[in-house]
């Protein structure tokens, strides 16, 4: 899933500062899962601005909504009946969302409330990780399953370096060493000849080296 | 003077400077770079070294430029930020610095996939403005862009590129004041062929005073046939080249097209000379350096001022 | 001018410190009726909109009473309320309000004199720290 955290307060409370009445929008997906940005947190960022502005004398108007998926217009669309007299949306999804909300509505400024960090997994409960960074050339089969490009931080196709120790990387003793985790798992799986097989290099273009990407499926495309 | 630099001195004197270009070769042939440097000598005042032009592999312009220098020519060092994070970018400038090299342009670069290398990453560590900002604040401050102090800082006469044509044509002088804020001291231009145009945005580019700032320097190119005419009317991203600038070409025999084109570009200096906040030429040949010192006399840009 | 008194909300886990207010009541022991009690299956039931909201209504204090540590009728439902007060303490301070207001307690059922005592000394504490700032700007003329 996507995965993001919340910024600081002050930070969003500057954003709206100019404003009267906002409508925050949390996304019922990946923002919910990482409880970021969904209708819980809705709540309490709503609660907690109102109050940074009563504080203020200021009785700022907040209308709360968490759509269903704030990167499909199809749930965007909702948003419409509930615009009318807003001066800002404030956006809990992610990057996304936010910039579906704002391609829908082009007169309405559009304020992010969270960091849009990374696409990961859940480690445990309240820990997520980067897990994959979308290079859009899977070779998770030929590295164990586990993704060098997202998990190693030099991103080596043919790791390790000589950096790392006790199979954590030399950047922090809490960072996992990438290749010390696929070469554990390739002995696992009896897949230790692979290793010495080289890696060659990258066509970055598939992933964000070739620009802005777009999948286009002809078959379910309008 | 902010630096030694040659083409500082030119421009501060007032007279109109003139520059030209030099690509590496794709080898390690320095006969080549002295070749078509030769070709230059005393008809300009600095010499832009490419920096894997097209996002083709060359001979890094570091390298040709210490060529360059060792011939007692001086080059502008281009640089960018496609290939090299701020780390490397910064080590390369001392480096030059240190081969007294004192002139850069500073690029963002064509993206690889218009090169040889199509499956290579982007670096753009930081984008073009963000580099002027980094070499000002190197020579200026003494800093490296991470904040630590730099032992004899490069001295750096800091350029840039600006493309009056490109879309959205209303953000191109805003975009231009923003390079002038961070710090370029010169402007070298796209190739020029819609003087009409260029002229409007040079009209914009003194109502906002940037001229008295920053030497705008149009790019000249002399077109070697229709054929290039037409090409780079089509097929080079944020070129203009007008309609009458292609029949004008085509409209001569094919072999009277190279002198046509060389005319054409003499008839555009002579008519930028008249243009408000002008402050010199950049004269870029591609792959014909040997007819810079005929456009340069033609255009009564003969001979270079001593500025030593 | 009326001396000011706090009006304090009490989440109280119902196998504990509800239990607790109770023997207080039973034991006859005094404590400032400023505290309101909000009797909750576990501690661990409180969730942070629930904090925030008493605040936004005016609230001047809260405390979430939980079991004591390893007695958690529902194993950890404690802890995660000890995590939650230190999440919620950090958004009261992002927004300026004094994250003092806010704080977590661990009572047995048989503690009724450490009920009567905590709810006594916190009032004390919201006391000193006047009025929630957030109703003092509301309500200006109050």
């Amino acid at each position: 899933m996507i995965t993001a955290e919340r910024k600081p307060l002050e930070e969003i409370i500057n954003c709206v500062k100019p404003f009267e009445r906002i409508l925050l929008v949390g996304c019922n997906e990946c923002v919910t899962v990482c409880a970021a940005g969904g209708r819980k947190e809705v709540g309490i960022v709503s609660s907690a601005l109102q109050m940074a502005f009563l504080k203020q004398g200021k009785n700022l108007q907040i209308k709360e909504h968490t759509l269903e998926r704030q990167c499909d217009p199809e749930y965007v669309e909702e948003l419409s009946t509930m615009i009318t007299g807003v001066d800002a949306v404030v956006s809990m999804a992610c990057g996304c969302g936010v910039q579906e909300v704002a391609r829908r509505f082009k007169t309405v400024p559009v304020f992010p409330a969270v960091n849009t960090k990374f696409m990961g997994a859940s480690e445990r409960q309240g820990i997520w990780a980067e897990r994959c960074q979308g290079c859009g050339d899977c070779l998770l089969g030929v590295t164990g399953g586990i993704c060098p490009i997202a998990r190693c931080s030099k991103q080596l196709l043919n790791g390790p370096c000589g950096g790392s120790g006790s199979g954590k990387c030399e950047i922090s003793p809490d960072v996992d060493c990438a290749w010390h985790l696929i070469w554990e798992r390739l002995k696992a799986l009896g897949l230790q000849d692979r290793y010495e097989q080289i890696i060659p290099a990258k066509d970055w273009r598939t992933g964000r080296g070739g620009g802005p990407r777009k999948i286009i499926r002809e078959d379910l495309a309008e | 003077m902010k630096t030694e630099s040659v083409l500082e001195k030119v421009i501060k004197s007032g007279r109109l400077a003139v520059t030209s270009e030099c690509g590496p070769p794709r080898g390690a042939v320095a006969q080549k770079v002295i070749e078509k440097a030769e070709m230059l000598r005393g008809y300009v005042d600095a010499v832009n070294v490419t920096d894997n032009q097209t996002a083709m592999v060359r001979m890094s312009s570091f390298a040709a430029g210490i060529l360059l220098k060792q011939i007692g020519l001086h080059p502008v060092l281009q640089m960018v930020t496609r290939d090299r994070n701020r780390l490397a970018m910064q080590a390369d400038i001392i480096g030059a610095y240190t081969h007294g090299i004192n002139n850069m342009l500073c690029l963002s670069g064509d993206h690889p996939q218009f090169g040889d290398h199509p499956t290579a990453a982007n670096v753009h560590d930081i984008d073009s403005i963000q580099f002027v900002q980094m070499v000002r604040k190197m020579r200026d401050e003494g800093k490296f862009q991470g904040g630590a102090d730099i032992q004899n800082p490069p001295k750096m006469f800091v350029g840039a590129a600006a493309n009056p044509f490109a879309d959205p044509y209303e953000l191109r002088v805003a975009r231009l004041a923003k390079k002038v804020a961070a710090g370029a001291d010169f402007v070298q231009t796209q190739c020029i062929y819609n003087l009409e145009k260029f002229e409007q945005w040079m009209h914009s580019v003194c109502e906002r005073g940037l001229h008295e700032k920053c030497a705008i320097l149009p790019g000249i190119t002399p077109l070697k046939s229709a054929a290039m005419a037409r090409y780079m009317k089509n097929k080079v991203p944020g070129m203009d080249v007008p309609q009458q600038v292609v029949d004008r070409m085509a409209g001569v025999a094919k072999e009277k097209q190279a002198a046509e084109g060389i005319k054409i570009c003499v008839e555009a200096i002579h008519r930028l000379k008249e243009c408000k906040g002008i402050a010199g030429f950049h004269i870029m040949a591609i792959e014909w350096e040997q007819k810079v010192p005929q456009i340069v006399e033609a255009a009564g840009l003969y001979p270079r001022p001593q500025v030593d | 001018m009326q001396p000011f008194e706090p009006v304090i909300v009490a989440f109280c886990c119902h196998y504990c410190a509800y239990t607790a207010a109770d023997m207080a009541g039973s034991q006859r022991l005094c404590y400032p009726p400023n505290v309101k009690i909000v009797r909750v299956p576990c501690s661990g039931k409180v969730d942070a909109i629930h904090i925030m909201t008493a605040f936004q209504k005016g609230v001047d204090g809260v405390y979430v009473a939980g079991c004591l540590d390893g007695d958690c009728h529902f194993k950890n439902g404690n802890i995660r309320a000890s995590k939650r007060v230190v999440y919620v303490r950090r958004l009261l301070e992002e927004i300026g309000i004094e994250p003092e207001r806010l704080e977590m307690v661990k009572i047995s059922a048989g503690m009724g004199e450490r009920f009567a005592r905590i709810a006594g000394q916190f009032t004390e504490k919201i006391r000193k720290l006047g009025p929630n700032p957030v109703k003092r700007a509301e309500s200006p003329a109050a």
